[in-house]
Parts: C-alpha cells; sequence; structure tokens
C-alpha cells in the first residue's frame, strides 16, 4: 500500500538534496562524509531544515532540568560550529539524510559544472538497457500514450464520418488506444580504472594525507557514477614503490627520500600486464609534495609519463600538496615539460579550502 | 482496523474501571495499527487526513529512523476530538496494549473536561479532512510550488496569534452609531480665554486659535488612521483582516490560524495532561488491571515512560509526581496560612489532618487548571528539593548548557517563564500604517529574554511576504532597544531609543 505520507516525505528529500547542493562546497572541504559512507549511500547531516519562527534564543533562555549534578555541571551541548543554523537547545539535533554515492556524484557534477567523461567508447563489452521507443496497440493502461490515442480516435472518426466540427468530441475505443513499449537495447558498457599513488615520504603529514583522502573520495564518486565498471588500485612511494590496498595507503608512514619514478615505472608495469589500453579508461592520480630527490629522477619521470604512460591513460593528474619540508619543484618541473598537453592536469592544493578548485581542475577536462 | 475480540474485551473492561474512578471522556474509537502507519499518523499531528506538506515528510523520516535504529517508540497517540480517536500499535505486548488504553482514557476525560480545551474544535477529524480538500483544489489550481511557498510563510508567523481570544474580548465592539461617529469628528473649536473685546486680539490672538485647530484636526486624522486602535496581539487575524491577500492566501493563512489554536491547549497543558493520564494509568492498573505475570512487563514500561534524561523535564514525571504531592497535601491539609507559617520541621513532616480532599481537589485542578497556573499554585519548595530541579543555562566559554541555580524561586520563575504563552514571546502589531508609509510595525514585549535575531529576521522576511510592505519588529538586543527591519530587499538592524 502506497502510504499518503511517502507524498511528502518525497518531497521533503528533494528539499534536502537543494540543501546538500547548496553547501556541497562545504562538505567537499570537510572530510565528514568519507566515514559515512555505507556501500551505495551516504549519510549526510544537514542542519535540521526548520521553519523560522519569532522565538526565543535558548542560550539566552536557559531552562529548568531534573536530576542530580553541582552548579556548572554540564548537561547539553551548544551548537559549536553550526552556529546559528541548527537547533541548539539540548536535545534537538542535526538530521542525517541517506544520499546515493550517485545522486552525490550528480550533485557534484552539476556543482562543480563537469562535464560528462567522453570515454573511448569500447563497444566489446555491452549490456541490456529496456529503452521506451516504440509504440504498440496494446499494454497497461499506465503506459497509455494519450496523444497518439487522441490522434488515432480522431483519424478514424473524420474516416467514419462521425467528427463533428461544431462539436468536436473524440471518443476513442478500444482500437484507438496506443501504448508505449519498450526495446531491448544493448549498450556499450564501459570499464575504467584508477591509480592512486601517493608519496609518503617523511614530508608528507597527516593534513596533507588528510586532503589526499578527501580529494580522492569525490574523485571516486565521480568516476564511479560515470563508468558501470570501475576498479581501483593504490601505490604507495617513497624511495621504492609498492602496491598496498586501500586500507594502508591512506595510513602508511614513511620516512626517507622520495624517487617519484618508481611509482610511475610500478603503475605501468600494473596497466602493461592487467589492463589493456584499448579496453579501459585509464585514470592516474598522483599526489606529492613535489619534493623529489635530484632532476635526475625528475627528468625519468618525464619520460616514463610521455613515452608509456600518457599514450595508454585518458588523464594524468597530479596533485601538489603544500608540505612545509618540501621544496614543490616538482610540479614546476611538470609544467615545463608538459604544458601544451591535455592529458596532464597539474593542481597545487595549498589547504583543505582549494580542494574544491582542485578537483574542478582535475575533472574539468571531461576526459 | 478495528480491535480483535481480545482487545476488545480488555478495553470494555478498562473502560469501566476508568468509570469507576469518575473519569468522564468522550467516545473512544481505538484502532490497531503497525508501527510505520503509527508513525505516518504521529507525523501529521494525529490527523490521517491532513494537507500535504514537506514538514510532515520530515517529521515521518525522524520517526522512522528513531525507530528503526530503536531509540524511540511511541506508544500511545490520542486525539482531541469527539469521538476521541486513539491509536494502538500493533506489535505491542498485551500488557502494553493495556496500560495505553487506561492512558487514553485519563487524556480523553482531560480533552473532556479541562477549560482551557473548552474552545477546541470536537470535530477536527472532518474539519482538517476539509482544510486539506481546500488545499489540494488550491494546490491543482496554483501550483504545488506557489502554494507550498504560502504555507511555508504562515507556518512561520503560526505563534503569532493570541492564545487567550477564545475567552475574552479584547476589542470593544465597533460603535454602530454613524451619529456618534461624525459627532466624534467634528472639529473643535478651540476653547477661548474670557477677555474683554478689546484685549481679546491679544489674550486670543488668531495664530494661536489657528494653530490649535490646526493641532486638533491632526490629532483627530492620527486617530481615525491609526490601525489597529490598540495594539493587536493575534497578529494572524489582523493579517488576514488587513493584509493585501488573495482569496486564496487569505483562506490558507486562515487554516493555519486555527489549527495552531486546536494544538494550542495542548501545549498549554502538556505537563498537566501528561501528568493526569500517567496517574491513572498507574492507579487503574496497580489497583485493578494487572495479573500478577505481567507485574515485570508493567513496572518496567512505566518507569521507562518516567524515566527523566539528566537535564531534561520530563512532563509524564513532573506532571504526575504534582498531582500525586498535590493529592497528599489535600488529604492531609498541608495547605492554607496554618501550614504554610509553620517552621517546624518535625511538625510539618507528621502533619496530617485526615481531611481525605484529595481525589477532589485532583479533579478540581484538572478541571480548571492548566500548566502555568499548576506549576504557580502547586509547586513547592520541598517538592523543588525532592525532585531535584534546577535551572541550567548556556555559557559561552565552554559551548555548554550548564546546571546554574538550585534556588526555588530561580527554578519557579524560569519555569513559569518557559510556559508563559506556551514559551513564545509577545509580539503585538502596533501600527499597520507606520511612517504613513502602509508599514507594519510590530512590538516584542520583552521580558527579558531576547529572540533569536537570525531566526527573527528569516521571519520577517516571511511576514513581508504577506505584508507586502516593508515590516518593522521592536526588539531588544543585549538591552539595546533595537528595530529590526526588512523592506524587501535587504534588513537592517537600527538603534531607537
Amino acid at each position: 500500500m502506497v502510504k499518503k505520507i511517502e507524498k511528502d516525505q518525497a518531497r521533503f528529500r528533494q528539499i534536502v538534496r537543494g540543501k546538500v547542493k547548496k553547501n556541497l562546497k562545504k562538505y567537499i572541504t570537510r572530510g565528514e562524509l568519507i566515514g559515512k559512507k555505507g556501500k551505495d549511500f551516504v549519510s549526510i547531516p544537514i542542519p535540521q531544515i526548520h521553519i523560522p519562527h519569532f522565538r526565543f534564543d535558548p542560550r539566552k533562555a536557559g531552562g529548568v532540568g531534573q536530576g542530580n549534578g553541582e552548579i556548572g555541571t554540564p548537561i547539553g551541548r551548544g551548537d559549536g560550529e553550526y552556529s546559528g543554523e541548527a537547533g541548539d537547545a539540548p536535545g534537538e539535533h542535526l538530521l542525517e539524510v541517506d544520499i546515493s554515492l550517485e545522486e552525490l556524484a550528480q550533485m557534484l557534477g552539476e556543482e562543480l559544472e563537469l562535464p560528462n567523461i567522453q570515454n573511448k567508447g569500447k563497444k566489446n563489452i555491452t549490456a541490456q538497457k529496456d529503452k521506451y521507443t516504440g509504440i504498440s496497440q496494446s499494454g497497461p493502461e499506465s503506459l497509455r500514450h494519450f496523444k497518439r490515442t487522441y490522434k488515432q480516435a480522431l483519424k478514424r472518426q473524420i474516416i467514419t464520418k462521425t467528427y463533428n466540427p461544431k462539436n468536436p468530441i473524440i471518443i476513442p475505443v478500444r482500437e484507438d488506444r496506443r501504448y508505449r513499449s519498450w526495446k531491448v537495447t544493448l549498450e556499450p558498457e564501459s570499464n575504467a580504472m584508477i591509480i592512486y599513488m601517493m608519496d609518503v615520504s617523511g614530508s608528507m603529514g597527516d593534513e596533507q594525507k588528510e586532503i589526499v583522502r578527501i580529494e580522492s573520495f569525490w574523485v571516486d564518486t565521480w568516476l564511479r557514477y560515470q563508468y558501470k565498471n570501475i576498479e581501483t588500485r593504490y601505490i604507495i612511494h617513497d624511495a621504492v614503490a609498492r602496491e598496498v590496498d586501500q586500507e594502508t595507503f591512506y595510513h602508511t608512514r614513511e620516512s626517507g627520500g622520495t624517487i617519484i619514478s618508481s611509482a610511475y615505472k610500478l603503475a605501468n608495469k600494473i596497466i602493461d600486464e592487467n589492463y589493456n589500453p584499448s579496453d579501459w579508461n585509464i585514470y592516474l592520480f598522483h599526489f606529492s609534495d613535489g619534493d623529489n630527490w635530484g632532476e635526475i629522477d625528475t627528468d625519468e619521470c618525464v619520460s616514463i609519463l610521455e613515452n608509456h604512460l600518457l599514450p595508454k591513460v585518458n588523464l594524468f593528474c597530479y596533485g601538489q600538496v603544500e608540505s612545509p619540508y618540501g621544496s614543490g619543484q616538482f610540479i614546476r618541473d611538470l609544467d615545463d615539460y608538459f604544458q601544451d598537453e591535455d592529458k596532464v592536469v597539474l593542481s597545487e592544493i595549498a589547504d583543505k579550502e582549494e580542494i574544491y578548485e582542485s578537483i574542478k581542475d582535475f575533472l574539468g577536462k571531461g576526459r | 482496523m478495528n480491535l480483535p475480540s481480545n482487545l476488545a474485551k480488555i478495553k470494555d473492561e478498562i473502560r469501566k474501571h476508568a468509570e469507576s474512578y469518575q473519569l468522564d471522556f468522550f467516545e473512544t474509537i481505538f484502532e490497531i495499527i503497525e508501527f510505520d502507519e503509527l508513525n505516518e499518523v504521529a507525523s501529521f499531528g494525529g490527523f490521517p487526513t491532513r494537507f500535504p506538506h514537506w514538514r510532515f515528510g520530515m517529521e515521518y523520516e525522524e520517526l522512522s529512523r528513531a525507530y528503526s535504529y530503536g531509540l524511540q517508540k511511541i506508544y500511545e497517540l490520542v486525539i482531541n476530538n469527539d469521538p476521541c480517536y486513539a491509536y494502538l500499535m500493533k506489535c505491542n505486548n498485551l500488557v502494553d496494549q493495556k496500560l495505553v488504553m487506561a492512558h487514553v482514557y485519563a487524556h480523553c476525560d482531560f480533552f473532556k473536561n479541562n477549560l482551557w480545551f473548552a474552545h477546541t474544535n470536537r470535530k477536527m477529524m472532518d474539519e482538517m479532512a476539509n482544510h486539506a480538500t481546500v488545499i489540494r483544489r488550491y494546490i491543482e489550481k496554483h501550483g504545488e510550488e506557489t502554494i507550498e511557498d504560502f504555507i511555508d510563510t504562515c507556518l512561520s508567523l503560526e505563534n503569532l496569534i493570541d492564545l487567550h481570544s477564545p475567552y475574552i474580548q479584547r476589542k470593544p465592539e465597533k460603535k454602530t452609531s454613524t451619529l456618534a461617529a461624525e459627532k466624534d469628528s467634528e472639529i473643535k473649536t478651540p476653547i477661548k480665554l474670557k477677555s474683554k473685546f478689546y484685549m481679546d486680539s491679544f489674550i486670543n490672538p488668531q495664530e494661536f486659535l489657528d494653530e490649535q485647530k490646526r493641532i486638533s484636526e491632526q490629532r483627530r486624522k492620527e486617530k481615525q488612521r491609526k490601525l489597529p486602535e490598540i495594539p493587536e496581539r493575534d497578529a494572524l487575524q489582523f493579517l488576514i483582516e488587513n493584509a493585501p491577500l488573495e482569496k486564496w492566501q487569505a483562506e490558507i493563512l486562515s487554516i493555519i490560524r486555527e489549527e495552531a489554536f486546536y494544538f494550542a491547549p495542548q501545549g498549554q497543558t502538556k505537563i498537566m495532561n501528561e501528568g493526569w493520564a500517567t496517574y491513572w494509568h498507574s492507579k487503574i492498573m496497580t489497583e485493578k488491571c494487572l495479573t500478577d505475570s505481567e507485574v515485570i512487563d508493567y513496572a518496567d514500561h512505566h518507569s521507562g515512560t518516567l524515566m527523566t534524561a539528566t537535564g531534561r523535564l520530563n512532563p509524564y514525571k513532573l506532571g504526575v509526581e504534582l498531582f500525586r504531592d498535590l493529592e497528599e497535601r489535600w488529604n492531609k491539609g498541608r495547605f492554607g496560612k496554618e501550614y504554610d507559617d509553620c517552621d517546624d520541621w518535625q511538625v510539618r513532616k507528621n502533619w496530617d489532618k485526615q481531611l481525605g480532599l484529595g481525589q477532589q481537589k485532583v479533579f478540581e485542578v484538572r478541571k480548571l487548571y492548566n500548566d502555568l497556573m499548576f506549576i504557580d499554585e502547586f509547586l513547592t519548595p520541598d517538592f523543588c528539593r525532592d525532585h531535584m530541579l534546577f535551572v541550567y543555562s548556556y555559557n559561552d566559554r565552554t559551548d555548554l548548557y550548564e546546571i546554574s541555580d538550585r534556588d526555588f524561586k530561580t527554578v519557579k520563575e524560569k519555569l513559569l517563564f518557559s510556559l508563559t504563552n506556551f514559551g513564545q514571546p509577545f509580539i503585538e502589531v502596533e501600527d499597520a500604517n507606520y511612517l504613513n508609509r502602509g508599514e507594519l510595525y510590530l512590538v516584542h514585549k520583552h521580558e527579558g529574554v531576547d529572540l533569536k535575531i537570525d531566526e527573527a529576521k528569516d521571519a520577517l522576511t516571511n511576514l513581508f511576504k504577506v505584508w507586502t510592505r516593508p515590516v518593522h519588529l521592536e526588539t531588544i538586543i543585549d538591552e539595546i532597544k533595537t528595530l529590526l527591519t526588512y523592506d524587501g530587499s535587504e534588513h537592517s538592524e537600527i538603534e531607537i531609543d
């Protein structure tokens, strides 16, 4: 049974989506959403959408309670960072709403004006999909095509001379009815794989890693929305590179120097072994503080990129986070070499606030 | 769904018990429904037929979530209507159903007999359905967004009502005699001072007379123009009568106003109403209904109802304890001058005149009082101490609400304040032609607590939507008299003297 409340609930959710979209920038720069991600949904705390009233300021009003406690014993929290927005009397709370990752990506796309990705359009893998393209003479009433039915009835009435232009009432009979019908079509399905690479040398601190984490969360969300089938691999490197799982990727802290080429070599190897570039849309994301060990290695990086990686990938993104230790030279070097290369996107991320722009840089190309 | 036969039997039994205690209620119809249906009905404020609005959807989302996490469960839902409607949750066990029924009968008794409910519409079930029909019709005509937007606006102003307007007449009847009005409007010739004719032009100079004439003329005009004549507390009614509203807008605003009045007494008697129902379910269950095997479940559930999270005030608990205290005091004669003046602790403790007036008193109180009067009259220092009441306030430094006082006088004052005008600020329409430009001027009767200013500004924006000319609200912010203004494009905040 469809409940009456469901319409109100649907409307409410629609309003919530509007709110989330409006505050998306705030959500993007904070990491809190990542922890709230389930399989298909993410829980977003939003200030309760309320109708404003002329009412007392709860902070000024206080109130009466019951129970133990000395004078000065705290009994409830104020509204802290949401000040002025959320309800803040004890007991009022933020509303958590579930938003599907797909919707979230959609919002991200709309908000950042991200173009849909023109993928390489592989035709070798296909999926079935129903498309409402046809018209048939029978079908369920819910799919009745009013206009066509009307036209059919009109035609018949004119032919049988029962149509009166002065009193143009059209009465469809059984045979006039037309219904929408669907055809099963085969659609090419697109595959993508992402390799995330991160510098975990001593100069990359927790804050830098947090930025990487947040940024890759959003990149992931977007790419997953664009591709049906996606695989992710993770590489960490200092002076040597190794492949790790996601958990390790975000939580490892090594010390030691930075040899970036080691990661690129490994990435190249992974691609060659498992992912044929003609079947896969390949994305590389590399985050570092840009303090590579010596010019010789930087030259090597450039050469690997130019000769091996770039021909295979859709996009190579390099995000340079700012660290108090690094020289940040690497991004300038890359910029010198790849200024005119469409597949290379470089972005400097000084702090969390810049994640928003950086995502736009990375994904704004629609590749 | 109607009650299955075993519950119907229990219902009849409890009904008889309730009647044997002299409870007097409307015919009560119980329906048994699933938890999600109960959540649905509760989201609509008890009325399954209510008009469509996202606010109810939000309520439902929260209730469903709380229910699915096992945080909260609605046991009972009862509607002030004749007949009374009450909903039972299907998955509750038998002893819970008994308890809820007993609780419900006491609520119905309260609805029927408490004076503050005397003016509520007892056919609200039908009325709400009519409201929904009206609103749906307008949605079809004007589009969903237009109507929703306007309802949001109205709801934002819904607390600008005069709680007592059903009971008293604030405005004098409009004068019907046109003669009197005419006489009123005559320009009085200024009074001349006595003088000899040759002194007249000196003692009563013509310029002065003209000036006087002009002033009296102006006063008369001002008096005529002044709208409202005296400050109007029922701002919603004022808007319905005076704002430039389309017919559909006026009708929707009236609907919102009517529903606000319907729900107002429940806000005014929350402590008493819940206390009363708890008092009786406890009495009926423990004295009549419980079987041996049910005692533990009953005790568990009952204590759950009365549980108070630290820092909150549980109206069930406060209400029932006050009623019991009241009963004991009137049974033992612990009231009046003699008792109040007695300061021997030992004597007071053993005070018992065996008057046995308790039952009579509680029934009298349930008839005549609302929460404000109830607390004002029956909250005693002893009670305040025994039940560990305290005042809390907000601490800037820690961003926490902290216990700030346990003194009886402070607690009582705070509690009374939070119940006055059911916790809403008094806001009156002062002038509908402010600055002679048709602007609306409201005054917040400041009684020590500031408004939440950001929210007040949003509400002003909504008020502007209704009034369509600039709107002003006079209030006090941090002890400075301030005029908040919204002129349709921006907000301003000006100090005034």
